[in-house]
C-alpha cells in the first residue's frame, strides 16, 4: 500500500496538464497509465489542431476551455519548447444554404470571445488558398485557429511534471477503485495506492472509473476518427487548416498542414465498440479521400505516407465533464473529445486549482516552469548544427534519414526524465520514423540504441509496449 | 575542402563512378558514404548471383563489392565515411556532416548522384487495419536476419513478389521460419524469373498473383492477415478474402530513387522514374552534375548499376578535364515512349555529344508475349528484336550508332516500342 496525494489515471494531454498543473504544489503526485508510454491513446492520434473555439455550444465547458486553452497555447509553446503555429482556420461552405451556417458560427464565436472572425468571399478564400476547390463559395475565418503537436504537446507538460517531483508509474493498469472514509484505494496490476484525491482522466476509459465510484452513470463511446498523413513534399499544399461546414458528427473531415510540414486529412467518425479498435479501415480511407477531395482542387493521394485511426472519447452527456464530481475528492476530466487537445491546457489548470483548494495544498517555491524540448537537428540553424556536434560527436550520426534525426537526438529522448523505452516512444519525441519510410531504414539502428542505452537485449526492445516485441530470437529446428 | 569529382553515395554506382574517373585520369575523386563502410546495400546482400556479366562468375553481394572497394583502394579513391550529406547547392557546393569533421563544406567540380534507392513503404500502400509489431519492409528484414542476426518473426506473409522478397521468402526459411505466401497485387511478378523459380519453387512457397493484402489484425504483434484478389482496377474482390494467421508481414512493393539531395539542389526529376532526367553522358539537368545506378532508376542486376555509373563516372571526368565538350548550341534529341514502353534512360541526347554506340536502358509496363522491341529515328525503323517476352521486372536495353543519330533530321524524335513480332 503506498500512500499519496493526488493520484491521476490516464497520462494523455489531459493526464499530462494536470499534472504538470499539480507539480507547482507541495504534494505526492501519482500519475497512472496501463500504456508503455504517455500519449499513447487519444492524445497521440488526432488532428493536431489547437482550435479557436467558434464551433463549440455557447456557454458549454467544450467552449469554455476550448477558448482558453486556445489563448493559453502560444505562450505554453514558448515555456515548454514544443511545435505551435497559428496558422488560421478556415471553414468552407460549397452552397448558398451554407453561408447561412457560416453565420451562425461567426455569431457562436463573437459569443465565444474569438477573436478576428469573419466571412470571405469565394474571390478572397480562393486567393488566400489556391489550392482549395472551385465549388467554395464562402468560408469563415478565424485567424487564431492554430496547429500543435500533439505528442509535443503531452510529452512537454508530462516531462515537466516529472521534473518538478511528479512520479508516473506506466504499465500500471487501475483494476478497481473504491472510497474508504475520506481516502481513495485504487488496486492496480502492480500496487495498491491511497489517495486523498482521484483524479480521472482515462479517455475513452473515463466512463468505467466515473461509475466504479458514482451513482449517475456516464457512458463513452470511442468515436474512431481515420486519417491519412501526407509526404512533406504535398505539406504546403494549404497554409491555413480547412474545415467544411459542420455536420451531426463532430467537425466533419479537416485538411491542414501539420507543425512538421506534412499534409493531414482525416478523420471519419465512426462510433465503434471496441475501445482498442485503431484499425483503419478501406471504408474510412477511402471517405477520408473522397470527403477531402471535396475541400481540395486535387487530393495528393500519390503522397500518402501512412494513415493511421484514433478514438475520440465521446461522452452520452454531450460535453466535457470538468472538476469534482458528486464524490468529495474525485475529479474529473472526462468525455474529452474535440476539442480536447485545445483545452488541455486549460482544463489542467482548473483541475488542479480545484483539488488544491480541497487538500489545501501550498504552492511550490522552487517550481521549474520552463523545459528545454530535444535539439532538432534537422531544423537547427547550421551554428546550432556545429556546436552540437563539437560537444557531442553523436549528434552528426544521423539515424533516421527521411526526418535527419541524429543518434544524439535519440540517446537524449531516451535520457532525459520520463525518456523513451519503446520504438513509438522514440518516434514522437525524435520523429526517427515518422518520415516517408515510415522507419523502414531507421528502426534497426533505434532498436540497437534503446537496447544500449536501456541496458537490455535488442529482442526486449517494443514498438508500443508488452507484446509488441520488434524481434525474437532464432528458433532452433 | 574541394575536390574534383565528388561522388555521393559509396555503393556500387558510387565505387563504378570513382574508379572509373579516376581510369580517366582524374586525381582528386572523392566518395562521401554515410555507413561505416562502403559497399552500400550489397553488404546485406548474402546471397548468391552477383557478377555475371561483370566478372562471369556468381559472386555473393558482399564479394561484388569487395572486388570493387579493392579496385578504388588500389587507385586511391578517397573516401569520407560515417558522413552525411545534408544539402547540395545548385552550384556544386556539399554541405556535410560527420563525427569527425563536425558540419562541412566540400567544393566540388562536378557531382555523380549515387544514393541509391529505398523500399516503397506501408503507408505508401495505404493498406487498412492495425499498426502492430511485425510489418517490415523486405529490406530491413534482411538486414536484421543478415548483418544484426535477428529473426524479424517465424511465420512469414510477403506482399510483393520483387526480387528483395523474393530473396527473403528463401532466407526466412532458411533462417527457419514459414513463409506462408507470397502475395503480388498485379498479374505478373515485378522480380527476375530466375528469383521466382530459386527462391519459391525450389521451397515450395506460393505466389499468389493479383491478391494483396486488405486487413492486418493483431494490436501489438501481427496476428494475421487477409489476402484478397482483386480485379482489373487493382480492388478487392468482395467474397475472395482469405485470412493467413502469421506474426510477420514483409513489404516487397518496389523501390523509389532517393532524390531529396537532388530535388533540394534542383534537378529535374523523372515523375517516372523519381529519378534525375538525364542526357546521353548521364548529365542532370544542372551541368557537371552526373546520375547512375538506383538513384537513375531502379536496376535490377547490380552488373549493369556498375556499368551504368562507369560510365558516369567517366562523363564527370572528361568534363573536368576538358571543360566543356562538343559544340555550343548543340543540337538535342528527344527520346519518346512508344507503346509499352514507360521510360527511357537517357530522356535526351545532344547531337555533338554522342560517342560511337549509346546505350538506352528502358522498362516496359506490361508482360508483353511474343512481341518485338522496335526503334524509330523520325520515322525509320531501325532496330527491330524479336522478344518471347518483356515483363516489367527485366530492365531492356537497346543500342544504337552513333552515325544512325548523326543521320536524324531537326525535330525528329528517338522512339521505342514494343510491338506485335
Amino acid at each position: 500500500m503506498i500512500d499519496v496525494d493526488v493520484l491521476v489515471i490516464g497520462a494523455g494531454v489531459t493526464g499530462s496538464s494536470i499534472a504538470r498543473e499539480l507539480s507547482r504544489y507541495e504534494a505526492r503526485v501519482l500519475v497512472v497509465d496501463k500504456a508503455s508510454d504517455v500519449c499513447e491513446g487519444t492524445s497521440k492520434a488526432n488532428s493536431g489542431i489547437a482550435h479557436s473555439g467558434f464551433d463549440a455550444k455557447p456557454g458549454t465547458n467544450k467552449a469554455k476551455y476550448n477558448v482558453l486553452g486556445s489563448k493559453m497555447m502560444k505562450a505554453l509553446s514558448e515555456e515548454l519548447d514544443f511545435s505551435y503555429r497559428q496558422n488560421g482556420s478556415l471553414v468552407l461552405a460549397f452552397d448558398k444554404d451554407d453561408i447561412g451556417k457560416l453565420e451562425e458560427l461567426k455569431e457562436r464565436g463573437e459569443e465565444n470571445g474569438v477573436e478576428g472572425v469573419v466571412i470571405l468571399s469565394r474571390e478572397e478564400v480562393l486567393k488566400m488558398e489556391p489550392a482549395l476547390s472551385d465549388n467554395v463559395v464562402a468560408a469563415l475565418y478565424a485567424p487564431t485557429g492554430g496547429i500543435v503537436c500533439p505528442f509535443g504537446l503531452t510529452i512537454a507538460m508530462a516531462e515537466n511534471a516529472a521534473v518538478n517531483g511528479v512520479e508516473f508509474s506506466l504499465d500500471t493498469e487501475v483494476i478497481q477503485i473504491s472510497k474508504k472514509d475520506s481516502m481513495f484505494e485504487v488496486k492496480t496490476n502492480k500496487e495498491t495506492y491511497m489517495a486523498k484525491a482521484l483524479v480521472n482522466a482515462a479517455g475513452v476509459y473515463a466512463d468505467k472509473f466515473h461509475n466504479m465510484l458514482c451513482d449517475d452513470k456516464i457512458k463513452i463511446t470511442a468515436r474512431k476518427g481515420e486519417y491519412c498523413l501526407y509526404d512533406k513534399k504535398v505539406g504546403s499544399t494549404v497554409n491555413a487548416t480547412i474545415f467544411q461546414v459542420p455536420g451531426a458528427y463532430g467537425k466533419g473531415i479537416l485538411v491542414t498542414p501539420t507543425v512538421h510540414g506534412n499534409l493531414l486529412i482525416g478523420p471519419t467518425a465512426d462510433d465503434i465498440e471496441d475501445k482498442e479498435g485503431v484499425n483503419t479501415t478501406a471504408a474510412g480511407l477511402s471517405k477520408v479521400t473522397s470527403t477531402g477531395a471535396l475541400s481540395l482542387k486535387s487530393v495528393p493521394s500519390k503522397s500518402v505516407i501512412t494513415s493511421f485511426a484514433g478514438l475520440r472519447a465521446h461522452c452520452d452527456k454531450g460535453d466535457f465533464i470538468v472538476g469534482e464530481s458528486s464524490v468529495e475528492g474525485f475529479f474529473e476530466a472526462a468525455g474529452i473529445e474535440s476539442p480536447g487537445l485545445t483545452a488541455a491546457p486549460a482544463i489542467g489548470a482548473e483541475i488542479a486549482n480545484q483539488v488544491s483548494k480541497k487538500l489545501g495544498l501550498k504552492a511550490k517555491e522552487n517550481f521549474v516552469s520552463r523545459r528545454k524540448n530535444i535539439v532538432n537537428m534537422a531544423t537547427a540553424s547550421n551554428e546550432v548544427k556545429k556546436e552540437m556536434i563539437e560537444k557531442n560527436p553523436l549528434y552528426a550520426n544521423v539515424i533516421c534519414r527521411c526526418e535527419l534525426v541524429t543518434e544524439g537526438e535519440i540517446v537524449d529522448s531516451i535520457n532525459r526524465p520520463l525518456g523513451a523505452r519503446t520504438l513509438d516512444g522514440v518516434k514522437r519525441r525524435t520523429r526517427a520514423g515518422m518520415g516517408r519510410c515510415q522507419a523502414g531504414f531507421c528502426s534497426p539502428k533505434t532498436v540497437e540504441i534503446l537496447a544500449r542505452e536501456l541496458g537490455v537485449s535488442e529482442t526486449t526492445i517494443t514498438k508500443h509496449g508488452e507484446g509488441s516485441e520488434f524481434l525474437s530470437e532464432h528458433k532452433s529446428n | 575542402m574541394k575536390t574534383k569529382i565528388a561522388i555521393i553515395g559509396g555503393g556500387p554506382a558510387g565505387l563504378a563512378a570513382a574508379i572509373a574517373a579516376k581510369d580517366a585520369g582524374v586525381e582528386d575523386v572523392l566518395v562521401i558514404e554515410r555507413d561505416k563502410v562502403l559497399g552500400g546495400i550489397l553488404n546485406q546482400c548474402i546471397h548468391n548471383g552477383f557478377g555475371l556479366h561483370t566478372f562471369k562468375e556468381e559472386l555473393t553481394g558482399p564479394e561484388y563489392a569487395s572486388r570493387f572497394i579493392e579496385m578504388a583502394k588500389e587507385r586511391n579513391v578517397e573516401t569520407l565515411l560515417n558522413t552525411i550529406v545534408i544539402d547540395i547547392s545548385s552550384d556544386k557546393v556539399i554541405t556535410a556532416m560527420s563525427a569527425d569533421k563536425g558540419l562541412f563544406t566540400i567544393e566540388a567540380e562536378s557531382i555523380v548522384l549515387a544514393m541509391g534507392c529505398r523500399e516503397r513503404p506501408r503507408g505508401a500502400l495505404n493498406t487498412p487495419g492495425y499498426r502492430p509489431a511485425g510489418i517490415y519492409s523486405a529490406g530491413t528484414a534482411q538486414r536484421f536476419v543478415n548483418i544484426e542476426g535477428k529473426m524479424p518473426g517465424h511465420e512469414v506473409v510477403i506482399l510483393g513478389s520483387g526480387d528483395i522478397g523474393l530473396i527473403m521468402a528463401r532466407r526466412m526459411t532458411l533462417e527457419g521460419a514459414k513463409v506462408k505466401a507470397v502475395a503480388e497485387l498485379m498479374p505478373y511478378s515485378g522480380g527476375l524469373k530466375r528469383n521466382i523459380v530459386q527462391c519459391l519453387d525450389d521451397f515450395g512457397i506460393p505466389l499468389k498473383l493479383s491478391t494483396t493484402v486488405v486487413d492486418i489484425a493483431g494490436k501489438d504483434r501481427v496476428e494475421s492477415v487477409t489476402l484478397a484478389k482483386v480485379d482489373e482496377k487493382m480492388q478487392p474482390i468482395p467474397g475472395t478474402e482469405e485470412v493467413i494467421k502469421c506474426d510477420t508481414l514483409l513489404l516487397s512493393c518496389g523501390l523509389l530513387p532517393e532524390n531529396e539531395l537532388s530535388s533540394q539542389m534542383g534537378v529535374d526529376l523523372s515523375p517516372i522514374t523519381s529519378g534525375p532526367r538525364v542526357n546521353e553522358s548521364l548529365e542532370t539537368s544542372i551541368e557537371g552534375v552526373y546520375a547512375a545506378g538506383n538513384v537513375l532508376h531502379v536496376h535490377d542486376l547490380v552488373d549493369y548499376v556498375s556499368k551504368e555509373a562507369s560510365e558516369a563516372g567517366r562523363h564527370a571526368a572528361m568534363y573536368v578535364l576538358g571543360g566543356k565538350i562538343g559544340p555550343e548550341n548543340d543540337e538535342t534529341i528527344n527520346l519518346e515512349t512508344g507503346n509499352g514502353v514507360r521510360y527511357t534512360v537517357p530522356c535526351t541526347v545532344r547531337k555533338g555529344h554522342v560517342e560511337d554506340l549509346l546505350t538506352v536502358r528502358f522498362r516496359v509496363g506490361n508482360v508483353y508475349k511474343n512481341c518485338a522491341i522496335v526503334v524509330y529515328l523520325g520515322e525509320r525503323e531501325i532496330m527491330r528484336r524479336k522478344k518471347q517476352i518483356c515483363a516489367p521486372g527485366e530492365m531492356e536495353q537497346v543500342i544504337l550508332k552513333k552515325a544512325d543519330i548523326l543521320a536524324m533530321k531537326a525535330g525528329e524524335t528517338i522512339k521505342i516500342a514494343i510491338e506485335e513480332a
